[in-house]
């Protein structure tokens, strides 16, 4: 095992294959497209968050200067509804409104002021419906309901160990809540649609999974998939939230664009994107923890509840991620934990970085250091007596594969930050009003999709004549790096400079479904997929070189961008591909990987969930105003153990970035509705980290390599992002005495222990109460 | 109206509306699609441009407001074929991600080694915090500023 530390060396090698493009502006954003005869599509929103639809007049719209076309959902040719597990969620609402973003009609005319104007004139007669705001309030038995059945999204149980639950020296029993959060890409969505030469569509935009979005977009228009191509704009990042939100945006776009045999261009504004896309879950997480005397964890009841919003999206996933991994990364021999997501009409929510995980790292995390509390032993020590070590078996039953690195990622960072001086100091400092903590969190998270479905990805590779080579995967870069990440591998299986790549934007017309790009598992499906198309392409080479040169095919390799005969230079690269073009060997590959099996048995929450793991820890140094409540984060260590690194500065930036990300989703971030209606709709109010907020980060990274991935890679994306809101909270803890269990860890909450808000009457159920 | 201002060095003269912002002038009219328009409202800084030397955010200027002045933007920022110290250093600092802020921060900071060529980090920050990314966590971004003020003192 290696272990990385600090490294923070320019890499010349590894520098991004788009950086360039990035820095002068060059790079063509969704909304930078600027084709001629273009039209701007505007949507009428329905601005309540539950209403029948009665009547759309739109008669004034059409008379207005510069409409082409005013469409309702009555003009949707095939599918009205789309949803990637349930599709429910209407393109434009026909029978009824279910939460505040949802649209009811669509207009295309030459400017977007006259599109804007004219969407204002469409005449929306709805009946206001009670509704419904809060999950728990949601399953109530007489609760009015989002659709046509229960408002109960989705359950899963997991069930571990026999017998009641077993009497315990140590009992804690403590509710966890947190808040919706907005993605916050910077770059709102963006889509232009035009009418295909010989049928069909053509869309490109700042899509995440091109491939789900072309199922909805086809079926909306009934079209054939093949009919229908979409091509991805460079996106301005995504965190998972350019998925449906997207898809809605491509159908309507596409609607449009089919209507006026124009191109169609449709930009939401930021205030738009915040109401109309889809957000992280909100939980609430109950505990119940029984340990023995000494700390060690005898068993854990978890229920959970989340805020599904009005559809169904992906909640089905993100709370099984949820159920799986609820007790933490900890042994325990009796565990019994329940999910529910429920239907409400607040805005929907999906995945979100973390993808169900970063409410239960909260809330878990915060949980082991209540009881490091109770115990009087350090956080440290209580992680050490019940951390996941080789060989352990989670609660579904399944054996953890390879090597469990999670103490090794904790000892790291408790060292490095010199954890347990620090916090047995901070812990007695009682005089000064500005307070120092620091706080430790750690996690285990399954890699890539495990049981939620297929899991497999291509990627092309086509050597051209001269020796460069043309990369396209069906995994998409939305900012994270995953072309630099790709390049890189065929760069290094070719021994060619990375300046002789060149890596092309997702296109479902020319690469394999290669399903999502989610779950962290863009480096381990396309990088392995690469791999195996440069494996291809080498036999074939290294065949050609035998029958040239002599000898067997396994006496050639390539180095320095030239084949190799033992230690003697053969040919350059790419005289050799030249060559084989002569030869007639094909020089295009797609490579395949598929992920290694994995099993559920949702009745009884058993199986082996994923194919693999990855351990991480942060420790957070904190400084507590406690005249203020404000809180600063001066320093967080970082250790996460990923397999193998492809590319150490892509993968610095995701821990970097997915720590600030983890410091907002702790200290500043709510997007906060009122029976419905969202009460911020930009980055005035609703805040992120700036550079004067975030903090020192130190990173190190474990590797060792994953046997069951070719590259050796498994994921970081996800797990840099989870753990560092409870190292925080854990800090605000040792600096102040006080314990926050829900997040946001505000000003308000650190100072007084609640949120201060307007008092808004709470009726969710109906209306007319007082 | 008729407006005339200096734009990346050169003269330019347009009948325009005088309530355009000077982002849709920027990238609708003249097609410069660099400069990003991330919220319309002041608070991200992706639109960020240089006028008379200083960062100010297009989203928020109406054109006749840049009337006689020197506008600078992200395609105007480098000499011939030659990347802005900025521009250089992001690329070897990994300063970017999606890139959709990159512009916006490329503009802050060429604003600020201008005045203040050896900036200590906090001022590098200070600089910076108009403009939000959501990707990086700055690390890299103020890492590359500070390379870039290096190279700049050096040349000169």
């Amino acid at each position: 095992m290696r272990i990385k530390q600090n490294k923070l060396k320019s890499h010349p090698k590894n520098r991004r294959v788009d950086g360039v493009g990035k820095v002068t502006g060059k790079a063509v954003f969704a909304a930078d497209q600027m084709p001629g005869h273009l039209l701007y599509g505007a949507v009428k929103r329905a601005h309540v968050p539950h209403a029948k639809v009665l009547h759309i007049r739109t008669d004034e719209a059409r008379k207005c200067k510069g409409v082409h076309a005013v469409l309702t959902a009555n003009d949707i040719p095939g599918a009205h509804g789309f949803g990637i597990i349930v599709p429910h969620q209407r393109v434009l609402a026909d029978d009824k409104v279910r939460f505040y973003g949802d649209g009811l009609a669509l207009v295309a005319a030459e400017t977007p002021e006259q599109a804007q104007f004219a969407a204002e004139q469409i005449n929306v007669e709805l009946e206001e419906l009670p509704a419904v705001f809060s999950p728990e309030e949601a399953l109530v038995s007489d609760a009015p309901l989002v659709h046509e059945n229960s408002n109960l999204l989705f359950e899963h149980t997991v069930h571990h160990g026999e017998g009641e639950t077993p009497d315990t020296a140590i009992n804690l029993l403590h509710t966890y809540r947190t808040q919706h959060i907005e993605h916050s890409y910077l770059e709102p969505e963006a889509v232009v649609a035009w009418p295909a030469e010989h049928g069909g569509v053509v869309i490109k935009g700042s899509v995440q999974n091109l491939f789900s979005t072309r199922r909805s977009v086809a079926a909306v228009l009934d079209f054939p998939l093949a009919k229908v191509q979409i091509i991805q704009a460079t996106l301005g990042g995504s965190f998972g939230g350019k998925d449906e939100v997207m898809t809605l945006l491509s159908c309507r776009a596409a609607l449009l664009a089919l209507a006026t045999n124009r191109p169609v261009k449709m930009v939401n504004s930021r205030e738009e994107s915040f109401i109309e896309s889809y957000k992280r879950h909100p939980y609430k997480l109950s505990y119940r923890l029984g340990a023995d005397k000494d700390g060690y964890l005898k068993s854990i009841q978890a229920d959970f509840i989340a805020d599904g919003g009005a559809y169904a999206s992906t909640s089905q996933f993100v709370t099984w991620r949820s159920a799986v991994q609820a007790a933490g990364p900890y042994r325990v021999p009796w565990v019994r934990a329940r999910v529910r997501a429920a239907f409400t009409n607040n805005n929907y929510t999906g995945a979100m970085r973390g993808f169900g995980s970063p409410q239960v790292n909260f809330a878990i995390e915060s949980l082991m250091d209540e009881l490091a509390e109770e115990t009087q032993l350090s956080p440290l020590e209580i992680r050490r007596r019940n951390a996941y070590r080789d060989g352990d078996t989670t609660p579904t039953g399944q054996k953890l594969p390879g090597k469990v690195t999670l103490i090794e990622a904790l000892e790291n960072v408790a060292r490095e930050s010199d954890f347990e001086k620090k916090w047995a100091q901070y812990r007695a400092n009682k005089k000064s009003p500005v307070k120092r903590g620091i706080g430790l969190a750690c996690s285990y998270r399954g890699v890539s999709l495990g049981a939620e479905g297929t899991d497999a990805a291509g990627t092309l590779v086509a050597i051209q004549t001269d020796g460069s080579v043309i990369v396209a995967s069906g995994i998409t870069d939305m900012g994270q790096g995953s072309q630099t990440a790709l390049s890189v591998i065929v760069a290094e299986e070719f021994a060619i400079s990375l300046s002789h790549i060149k890596f092309l934007n997702t296109d479902t017309d020319r690469v394999p479904d290669s399903g999502p790009t989610v779950a962290s598992r863009g480096t381990i499906m396309g990088g392995n997929a690469a791999y195996d198309a440069c494996i291809t392409l080498k036999n074939r080479l290294f065949h050609l070189a035998a029958q040239l040169y002599g000898g067997n095919v396994d006496d050639f390799h390539l180095k320095d961008s030239a084949l190799w005969r033992g230690n003697k230079r053969v040919i350059d690269f790419g005289e050799l591909a030249d060559k084989a073009f002569a030869h007639a060997v094909p020089l295009m590959a797609v490579g395949w990987f598929k992920a290694p099996k994995t099993t559920w048995h949702e009745e009884h929450g058993q199986g082996t969930a994923y194919f693999a793991f990855v351990y991480g820890a942060n420790a957070a140094e904190v400084e507590v105003d406690t005249e203020t409540g404000q809180v600063r984060v001066l320093d967080v260590w970082a250790c996460h153990e990923v397999g193998k690194i492809v590319s150490y500065p892509q993968a610095c930036g995701q821990v970097y970035g997915g720590v600030v990300m983890g410091q907002g989703y702790g200290l500043f971030e709510e997007y906060h509705q009122e029976q419905g209606i969202p009460q911020l709709r930009n980055f005035d109010e609703y805040t992120l980290a700036t550079a004067l907020d975030a903090p020192q980060i130190h990173l190190s990274f474990l590797e060792h390599p994953d046997s069951l991935s070719l590259i050796g890679a498994k994921s970081l994306g996800e797990p840099a992002t989870e753990i560092c809101a409870p190292a925080i909270v854990n800090a605000i803890f040792n600096a102040t005495g006080r314990r926050i269990r829900e997040l946001p860890a505000s000003l308000e909450r650190v100072l007084l222990g609640k949120q201060l808000r307007r008092k808004n009457q709470r009726t969710s159920l109906t209306k007319e109460q007082p | 109206m008729k407006i005339s201002f200096t734009l990346n060095g050169k003269p330019i003269s347009r009948d325009v509306a005088p309530d355009k912002r000077l982002i849709d002038f920027l990238r609708e009219d003249l097609g410069l699609i660099g400069t990003k328009e991330g919220c319309g409202k002041g608070e991200c800084g992706s639109c960020t441009v240089l006028m008379d030397g200083e960062a100010v955010c297009s989203c928020l200027l109406l054109c006749a407001q840049v009337q006689g002045r020197h506008i600078t933007t992200i395609e105007g920022v480098q000499s011939g074929n030659e990347l802005h110290p900025v521009q250089q250093a992001f690329i070897e600092t990994g300063a970017v991600q999606c890139g959709f802020c990159t512009p916006g921060f490329v503009m802050s900071s060429a604003a600020l080694l201008e005045k203040n060529p050896e900036p200590n980090e906090d001022e590098i920050r200070r600089a910076v915090a108009g403009n939000l990314c959501r990707c990086t966590g700055y690390s890299k971004i103020v890492k590359g500023i500070r390379i870039a003020g290096k190279r700049m003192r050096e040349k000169s």
